[in-house]
């Protein structure tokens, strides 16, 4: 077996695993840890697919920004150590179903479907081409995305500001917020 | 002799032969002279910082008219050593209510991050574990990497002073990022490329460096950095008379000396890239590159280090200000006025 | 055994991802770990993207484009999502899924 298979299988494994434990941990940190480890495992994946920009602005945005946002919001509502929370509704063998039934569905299509590789050579790194390509064949949706990614940043701040009359603080957290 | 690419070269050549000897393919070959480099690596990083310790030590104590440790070898040379020596014997207390896989996952991730980024630092000519085509990116993606490990040494610890200690540290970091990689931006837009071996490959000469061409971004990328490592003024973190250790406060022993080791080497990491973008790397007359390399990078250790006994410390939320409101915009100048530079001319 | 990765693997392997994230939406109580499982789906189609960029396309790198402003739009859409849940837990004094059942409180 050469290295590019055995790679291939090592990251998989990581990524499915990671998977499999951030969607049924008990514990939502040890979720948030996993979800980490999974990203970084796709971000494994886009080197190997010879996207290293997109791997390293993978690493940048979704571990570096996305996972802290979310650490940061479990760390802000939690109530972790209660044993008695329970993690899953009532819908779990339903979910399964579903989730299983999809999954045949997909990698039979997958099984039928000819694919059509083309060759060729990929544009060597460092993400002059996504630039370029930014900047003219996608112009239009690279402008939009900047309207979106300000819309949101407004949003989020208006709605994660506490309102002066609004309940005071759950519990006994200390009164210093940074900007979270 | 002293030029060390030529060393390397024939290390790697007898890897090499070694290992084809062994009958496995060239990409064993590749990855055996990569583990090689990364144990070199972490070896003169280890060194790199007992002696930076040792410097902090000596630098604060001068700088406070005193003279620092003198008791222990030469002048107090062989203190971080004895350091190193009492902090290695120590017992390794877990506290009973923390959470244990993420209190035993958080130093190890901190010291990761902090020396992941090593792989791609031009030393010297010829003298780079990888020349990634993405190089100063792949810096920056490490660096927001680390605040992972602070985010779960201050939640594991179970301890008030920690949490806090722990969301300070993270949301200062994060903070800072941005005016960082928009600084590093605007050398990238004059450099065209983000391999740090073609950055210090562009500034050959003097006048070719980029710290003239770039005199607000490096200013920017300078506090941005010193805010990143925690150092003072950016240190309320970490502040003793504040938050008792802030986020180590449950930590001793060897994971303690783990996130001391990963403070020292994210300093020398950021005034390593510093030099690598806006000083010339390893370029210079006469010596060879990596003295050079050396000199410059200590030398912006050393200004660290000044300025940790000369300034007094920000208050959150004047940390907190003065990067989104003036750093921030001042970095977005920055890159407006490079962007009409580089069309224009 | 010499198996030659191509195309399929990675697109099995995001499918497997994909339902992984699925029945994690659908089962979570936790509002946060229902936006983790919808970020894995969010992974999961980026890696269905990038491979088509690389075998299908791999001049004009199409695919990467796309997973780079879903790699945005995620982002947009975790920022938001998570001030409301924020916003919810100062209400609610938790953030059990199961509860918030009523349009206004």
């Amino acid at each position: 077996m050469d290295t590019i298979t055995l790679v291939f299988f090592a990251l998989a494994l990581l990524i499915i695993t990671s998977a499999l434990f951030v969607v049924t941990s008990k514990n939502i940190f040890h979720s948030a840890i996993f979800l980490i480890m999974a990203l970084f495992g796709a971000a494994g994946m886009f080197v190997m697919l010879e996207a290293p920009f997109l791997a390293a602005a993978q690493v940048l945005i979704y571990v570096g920004a996305i996972a802290i946002l979310m650490i940061f919001a479990v760390m802000l509502t939690a109530r972790i150590a209660d044993e008695s929370i329970i993690h899953t509704n009532e819908q779990v063998p339903a979910g399964l179903a579903i989730a299983l039934g999809l999954l045949a569905v997909i990698l039979y299509g997958l099984w039928n479907t000819p694919l059509t590789i083309h060759g060729g050579t990929p544009p060597s790194g460092g993400g002059h081409k996504l630039g370029e390509l930014f900047l003219t064949t996608f112009v239009l949706p690279f402008e939009v995305v900047s309207v979106l990614l300000l819309a949101a940043l407004v949003g989020a701040l208006i709605i994660a500001r506490r309102d002066p009359g609004a309940t005071p603080r759950p519990n006994d957290q200390s009164a210093e917020q940074t900007g979270a | 002799m002293l030029e060390l690419d030529k060393l390397i070269g024939f290390v790697g050549a007898q890897i090499a032969a070694l290992v084809t000897a062994l009958g496995l393919g060239p990409d064993w070959v590749t990855l055996v002279q990569l583990v090689v480099a990364a144990l070199t690596l972490i070896g003169f990083a280890s060194v790199m910082v007992l002696g930076l310790v040792y410097a902090e030590r000596k630098v604060s104590a001068h700088i406070q008219m005193r003279v620092g440790p003198m008791r222990v070898g030469w002048h107090g040379i062989l203190q971080t050593l004895a350091d190193a020596v009492k902090l290695l014997q120590k017992e390794d207390i877990t506290p009973s209510n923390v959470d244990r896989a993420i209190y035993f996952w958080a130093p190890i991730v901190t010291f990761v991050a902090a020396f992941a980024v090593y792989a791609v630092i031009p030393f010297g000519r010829g003298l780079v574990v990888t020349d990634l085509n993405i190089g100063i990116l792949y810096i920056l993606a490490i660096t927001t990497f680390g605040v992972i490990g602070l985010l779960m040494a201050g939640w594991s610890s179970n301890n008030k002073y920690s949490l806090l200690g722990g969301f300070r540290s993270a949301a200062q970091v994060v903070s800072y990022e941005v005016p960082m990689a928009l600084a590093v931006i605007g050398v990238v837009m004059l450099t065209q490329t983000l391999s740090m071996v073609q950055i210090v490959g562009q500034q050959e000469k003097f006048y070719q460096w980029y710290v003239w061409r770039q005199p607000i971004g490096f200013l920017i990328y300078f506090v941005a950095a010193t805010a990143e490592v925690n150092r003072t003024p950016f240190d309320l973190p970490e502040a003793d008379s504040e938050l008792v250790a802030g986020f180590v406060t449950e930590y001793s022993g060897m994971k303690f000396a783990m996130f001391f080791l990963a403070e020292f080497l994210n300093m020398f990491t950021v005034a390593a890239i510093g030099t690598t973008l806006f000083f010339g790397g390893w370029n210079g007359p006469v010596l060879p590159s990596w003295m050079w390399f050396l000199i410059k990078t200590l030398a912006g250790v050393f200004v660290l280090m000044w300025m940790r006994w000369t300034y007094p410390r920000l208050r959150v939320d004047q940390l907190m200000g003065f990067a989104w409101k003036f750093l921030l915009p001042l970095a977005i100048l920055n890159i407006l006025i490079t962007g009409l530079f580089v069309v224009l001319f | 055994m010499h198996v030659e990765i191509g195309l399929s693997h990675y697109l099995a392997l995001s499918a497997i991802v994909f339902c992984i994230g699925v029945f994690g939406m659908l089962t979570r109580r936790n509002g946060i770990g229902v936006l983790m499982s919808i970020e894995l789906m969010f992974n999961a189609v980026n890696i269905t993207l990038v491979a088509f960029a690389r075998y299908v396309t791999p001049v004009e790198i199409t695919g990467q484009v796309i997973a780079a402003f879903t790699i945005a739009v995620a982002a947009a859409e975790a920022t938001v999502a998570l001030a409301i849940v924020l916003l919810i837990y100062q209400h609610h004094r938790g953030i059990d899924v199961d509860r918030i059942n009523i349009m206004k409180w």
